[in-house]
């Protein structure tokens, strides 16, 4: 693609706007449309199109395959370990209501200079918290996995040592 | 803790795979894989040492049913439980050599995190209360086998794999399809709140059409006559340890999540007194017997002939459950217990001489019963419990089957199983004749005989199919507190 000037300034201008749509999308799932697949989709599409454009050994640059497969385990451990924290607090697996911590779920005090309405939330807790933390586990699972298909489509030798 | 136990069955495995991925050491994660079959099989057997105190049941999340997922722990579930986690920890004991030889080194941790995924799946199948949940374990328990069946030797291997995912995929569809027309009938996915809700006199065309897509996506993951074409392919070309595992379990959990379609969701009045689902099964299982045992006769290949057996002894199952009482279906129940233990026991068997003797093919095993006689008496041994002989588990179960045909009156069944008996003798002698009777091959002669390792693993399994054929509480009897259970639970279901 190096004799594709405007496909190469695209790419770059377009790239953040995608990876802040994709945190949007993550961190907007817990209240609204959207969350952890997706969010994950819409990331690991900023990678791909980099790797599209600039080259496979640029892209494993910025993703090195081997971590790209690590964080697919991370994924789904931070998933399965937000359920067993739940079990060791004393109730069901994945039961969000024992993460409620009382530490900084509202705004102190000291921010009342502030302008505006205040969030109801300043750190989030119970159910919140464990759709988040869920939220983030497949986020990171699906950005790694759809990573590591195109990894897998576009080199000819084996994505993995 | 001991409350947490229905959901730990699950969560241990299904932890340990991504662990492994971070861990990356090969020894300490076939240890770690060790480790975790055991603690799982540990789990399901103080599950269904509690069952006489009545089902457990479990909340994920704490949401009540039929709102949140629930785990539900009864005979049927934890008995099978009880196999699949058995089998996988001695399979996985056995393991070690067979899959050093067999499988890439690169490729080990992968391999073991896909091996506990796949018991996850199959173990969640079992202990889920919730269509969709088995749906989902349903996915996970295939795909992990597609890996594992694509991790073979040769360059079949991975085409097998790719015919299996084809085949498997259009199954696993069909069954989301059905859970889809059941939700939209009913607006739940709790099993036991669908099976109060719909009524089986209603006329509904969408329930038909809804049974049809979910029976037919089983079948094809059961592996039934017609619809076997993906088995014989995938059982040959994998490693001989996911053979062993896969030919063990895998099926048989989509027998049960069968039997919970038929007896618990959609109650026996309805497949088998509306529908004629009873006949149809009936002739599809004697019609898949004949065949498959036909078939598995002409084979060059051991692990093909095991494959084919394995199609024609599915059917012995379904011929049980078509059967719509205790009697046939305790046999049904414990021919998966017993043929899980007989099939899984061969294939070790064929593991040893795959490891030895560097191939299956039939010509290469000739005289092997000279140069490796504890493995070659191994498969005379679980060839007579597939045949059915007396003190061996095949014969508790046939028996079982056969009193059940018969006090039904299906005379001709009752003949037909016994002539198809003297075909299972057919192929196994065919071996036994080539193992001790023919002249040694190249192959055969400087094998050495298998490593303890591998041999004490596989006389458990080979040894327990003659300890379950003798007696029998552990087996037919939990097999009956089973049977008696889902029939009560779908007597109380027409009521409704």
């Amino acid at each position: 693609m190096n004799s594709f000037p405007i496909i190469r300034v695209i790419t770059k201008l377009l790239i953040p706007y995608i990876l802040l749509f994709g945190l949007y999308v993550q961190f907007h799932g817990d209240f609204g449309p959207g969350g952890g697949f997706q969010a994950g989709v819409i990331f690991a599409a900023a990678l791909i199109l980099y790797g599209l454009v600039y080259g496979l050994p640029a892209v494993h640059k910025v993703a090195p395959p081997k971590v790209i497969e690590k964080l697919t385990a991370l994924g789904l451990l931070v998933y399965a370990g937000t359920g067993l924290v739940c079990m060791l607090l004393g109730g069901n697996f994945l039961d969000y209501d024992l993460l409620n911590h009382g530490v900084l779920t509202e705004l102190p005090a000291a921010f009342d200079f502030l302008p505006g309405d205040k969030p109801h939330h300043f750190l989030p807790e119970g159910q919140h918290l464990g759709i988040f933390l869920v939220e983030l586990g497949v986020g990171i699972t699906v950005t790694a996995v759809m990573t590591m298909i195109f990894y897998a489509f576009a080199g000819r030798e084996r994505v993995t040592s | 803790m001991i409350e947490q136990l229905p959901v730990l069955v699950i969560v241990i495995p299904l932890m340990a795979a991504p662990l492994f991925i971070l861990i990356g050491n090969r020894k300490l994660v076939l240890l770690l894989t060790q480790l975790v079959c055991w603690t799982v099989f540990g789990i399901a057997v103080t599950l269904l040492s509690r069952m006489q105190d009545g089902p457990i049941s479990y909340e994920l999340g704490g949401w009540p049913s039929p709102y949140g997922i629930v785990y539900t722990v009864d005979y049927l579930s934890s008995f099978v439980m009880l196999f699949v986690s058995g089998l996988g920890a001695i399979v996985i004991t056995y393991a070690p050599q067979s899959i050093k030889k067999e499988v890439h080194q690169s490729k080990h941790t992968l391999f073991y995190a896909s091996y506990l995924l796949c018991m996850t799946g199959l173990l969640g199948m079992c202990i889920t209360g919730d269509l969709f949940n088995v749906f989902v374990f349903l996915e996970i328990s295939s795909l992990s086998s597609y890996a594992l069946i694509s991790l073979g030797k040769t360059r079949r291997a991975p085409l097998a794999a790719l015919h299996y995912l084809i085949i498997g995929t259009v199954g696993a569809t069909f069954f989301l399809i059905g859970i889809g027309l059941l939700y939209q009938m009913t607006g739940t996915l709790n099993m036991a709140d669908i099976a109060a809700r719909i009524q089986p006199i209603d006329h509904s065309r969408t329930l038909l059409v809804a049974f049809a897509f979910m029976t037919v996506g089983l079948f094809i993951k059961m592996a039934v006559f017609p619809l076997h074409t993906w088995l014989p392919n995938a059982y040959t070309y994998a490693p001989s340890v996911v053979t062993c595992f896969i030919a063990a379990t895998a099926t048989k959990v989509s027998v049960y999540a069968f039997i919970r379609l038929i007896y618990v969701i959609f109650t026996p009045q309805f497949a088998f007194e509306r529908l004629p689902l009873d006949q149809a099964l009936m002739a599809f299982s004697l019609v898949g017997i004949f065949v498959a045992s036909a078939a598995a006769i002409y084979q060059t290949n051991i692990k093909r002939l095991l494959a084919y057996s394995s199609v024609a002894q599915i059917g012995y199952m379904l011929l049980g459950i078509s059967m719509s009482n205790v009697g046939g279906l305790t046999a049904g129940i414990t021919h998966m217990f017993n043929h899980a233990l007989i099939k899984g026991g061969l294939f070790m068997v064929v593991g040893c001489f795959a490891l030895r003797i560097g191939s299956v093919k039939l010509d290469d095993l000739r005289g092997a019963g000279k140069t490796m006689p504890l493995t070659s008496f191994a498969w005379v041994v679980g060839g007579l419990g597939l045949i059915g002989l007396p003190m061996t588990a095949g014969f508790v179960s046939k028996w079982l089957l056969l009193t059940s045909a018969l006090s039904l009156g299906l005379w001709p069944v009752a003949v037909l199983m016994l002539l198809s008996s003297l075909l299972a003798v057919v192929y196994i002698w065919r071996v036994v004749e080539i193992l001790y009777f023919s002249p040694p091959s190249h192959l055969a002669q400087s094998a050495k005989e298998a490593p303890m390792a591998m041999l004490i693993p596989t006389y458990v399994v080979i040894g327990s199919t003659i300890v379950f054929g003798c007696w029998t509480v552990y087996s037919a009897g939990i097999a009956h507190a089973a049977a008696q259970s889902l029939l009560g639970i779908s007597q109380a279901g027409g009521v409704q």
